[in-house]
């Protein structure tokens, strides 16, 4: 018997609250079967320690993003990465993280100090204000019915699973 | 020994919720320097909700925290309903009870089986369990089946088990019907049994790390996780609207979170505290049933909060389905409540402990200030204490193992740092 070509993921969060991340954990509770000889978890910091930041077919990044430590740290995800997908709203455009983008001036001034002190940008971005983004499931949380069609699509892209 | 020299970085925890570091110098068998950081960047709910209409606030300050936005949701609706002097019905306060329990069995069994298990297994992840090996596969089974009662109970009762739709100041939008909760109480009887397999596991793994701290909850007559005074291992009552006087903020440079203390002092809050100060209010049936395992409580060891989540577990199914059957739903209009000038306080326990929201609202109905004080702040300093303990106490570790082991301490505080990072006042030292 030939062995199982899997797809190899990896699983990213930046600036959100994790909404998604959650959802796909809870995904697992009937999926779990199904994925397991299918995929591959490279890089899934919420599961394990153990991570690998190469070589990975589709990277899924949730949350946007507010300093270039992490910008660079996408950009690193994309070149290891064949595509790269924004999951949730953050990702995808960017609220509600984003929200003191449109702070007024009173607002903006009564963050300032932090936004210096921790080396924030002035404005939030989207992911693909920072790499080219493949797909995108938009919501908060992610649409969960969008996402299993996006990881179906790459499972045949792949040819992990038949056409 | 005392020739120990070590620079340890831990640059991204894992298996926890959210981002955090660690760095740690040990110079001459001493900890010369030990920071734990919670590294998440502020989204600054708090200067973000000023000027939204009161009815909008829950719904978006939920969306802190994925894994705990129920907390959020119903402790800051008890806030406002507070502020505006509305007292719900029974019904909506069942059914807010409901929605919290399926929280607790969700978010507990997440730690518990995905974060904490493999630490007792030895292994990197729940997803290296080998399915051929019978005990391991059974583990992993148990691990959806219970996550997945708590998953469906939220979504029963609140429409979403992240960011739920259903639960409003005023009450809920929409009332299960009879089909939904038969559903429900079958699923939980058929979980129930498994919990105890998890109480085992977590009774019999002989981990320990004992420093003396104070240990703070609500103390909820019925366990429920939504009203009573504040009490303290130290022998104190607080009430709710007074909790400023006692929590002491405390600015962290290296942290983007604040900490603080409790009068001073670096204090616990969360399950372990819960079963330390009110264990006699837990569920007849989880009383009876896991009496095995309460015996263990008070304790000070913090490996022994997996445990205390694990009886939450229980009893969150326990009084469940006596909730669920018991109840007669009945159709419940939301209650349109008229704004006023005024400030109120909302205080739950959210998995992780004590959530405390403060609100102002204006004549208008518009909040003009909002304050927010979670429990992986309140947490903050303590951990840092029990790491320089532990490090102290084993100082012959090699540097994988050291990293290792503070690595499953901080992971029995079980931390949410999305929620540590909302914003709050800063007063730079």
């Amino acid at each position: 018997m030939p062995e199982q070509k899997k797809l190899k993921i990896g699983w990213f969060s930046f600036s959100c609250c994790e909404d998604s991340t959650i959802v796909f954990v809870e995904l697992l509770n009937d999926h779990y079967k199904e994925w397991l000889p299918l995929l591959e978890f490279r890089h899934v910091n919420v599961l394990k320690s153990k991570n690998e930041l190469s070589d990975i077919d589709v990277a899924f990044v949730e949350g946007a993003i507010a300093n270039d430590k992490d910008e660079a740290e996408l950009k690193e995800i994309r070149k290891v990465s064949k595509k790269l997908v924004a999951i949730g709203s953050c990702a995808v455009k960017g609220n509600p993280s984003n929200q003191r983008n449109d702070f007024d001036e009173e607002k903006k001034k009564h963050i300032q100090n932090f936004v210096t002190t921790w080396g924030l940008n002035e404005k939030v971005k989207t992911l693909k204000e920072c790499v080219t983004v493949d797909d995108e499931v938009d919501g908060c949380p992610m649409n969960e019915e969008v996402f299993l069609n996006v990881l179906n699509k790459y499972l045949k892209e792949f040819g992990v699973v038949n056409a | 020994m005392h020739s120990v020299d070590m620079d340890l970085s831990i640059d991204k925890i894992s298996k926890i919720e959210g981002h955090g570091q660690l760095d740690l110098k040990i110079r001459n068998g001493k900890v010369e320097e030990l920071k734990f950081k919670i590294t998440e960047n502020k989204r600054f709910y708090t200067k973000a909700i000023e000027g939204k209409p009161f009815i909008a606030a829950p719904s978006l300050m939920s969306r802190i925290c994925g894994t705990c936005s129920i907390s959020h949701l119903l402790c800051c609706i008890t806030a406002i309903e507070n502020a505006l002097n509305y007292e719900p019905s029974e019904q909506i306060k069942v059914l807010r009870k409901l929605t919290t329990y399926g929280l607790m069995i969700r978010d507990h069994a997440l730690h518990l089986y995905f974060f904490s298990l493999p630490d007792v297994f030895e292994k990197d992840s729940i997803l290296d369990f080998d399915p051929n090996n019978k005990k391991e596969h059974d583990m992993v089974h148990e691990a959806f089946a219970v996550k997945s009662a708590g998953n469906n109970l939220s979504k029963a009762i609140a429409g979403k088990a992240v960011h739920a739709p259903f639960p409003m100041v005023g009450g809920f939008t929409k009332i299960p019907d009879k089909e939904t909760i038969k559903k429900s109480i079958t699923e939980l009887k058929e979980v129930r049994p498994l919990v105890f397999n998890l109480m085992r596991i977590f009774e019999e793994w002989p981990y320990a790390l004992k420093r003396k701290t104070t240990f703070v909850a609500q103390k909820s007559k019925d366990f429920s996780f939504m009203d009573g005074p504040i009490v303290t291992t130290d022998g104190e009552t607080i009430d709710k609207d007074k909790y400023t006087d006692y929590l002491e903020r405390v600015v962290i440079p290296y942290s983007t979170a604040t900490g603080y203390n409790f009068k001073k002092g670096n204090y616990f809050v969360g399950a372990l505290a819960r079963l330390n100060l009110n264990k006699e209010a837990l569920h007849p049936n989880t009383k009876k049933d896991a009496a095995r395992f309460l015996k263990w409580f008070p304790s000070d060891n913090v490996f022994d909060n997996n445990l205390a989540q694990a009886i939450e577990i229980l009893h969150a199914i326990d009084h469940s389905i006596e909730l669920l059957e018991k109840t007669e739903f009945k159709p419940e209009k939301l209650t349109i409540i008229k704004p006023k000038k005024c400030s109120g306080t909302g205080v739950v326990e959210a998995p992780r402990g004590t959530l405390y929201y403060k609100v102002d609202i204006n004549e208008t109905g518009v909040i003009t200030h909002t304050d927010v004080i979670v429990p992986t702040q309140q947490n903050q300093i303590n951990i840092e204490h029990d790491i320089k303990h532990f490090v102290e106490q084993n100082l012959t570790l090699n540097k994988e193992k050291m990293a290792l082991e503070i690595e499953k301490i901080i992971r029995a505080y079980d931390p949410c740092m999305s929620c540590a990072t909302h914003f709050l006042k800063i007063n730079w030292l």
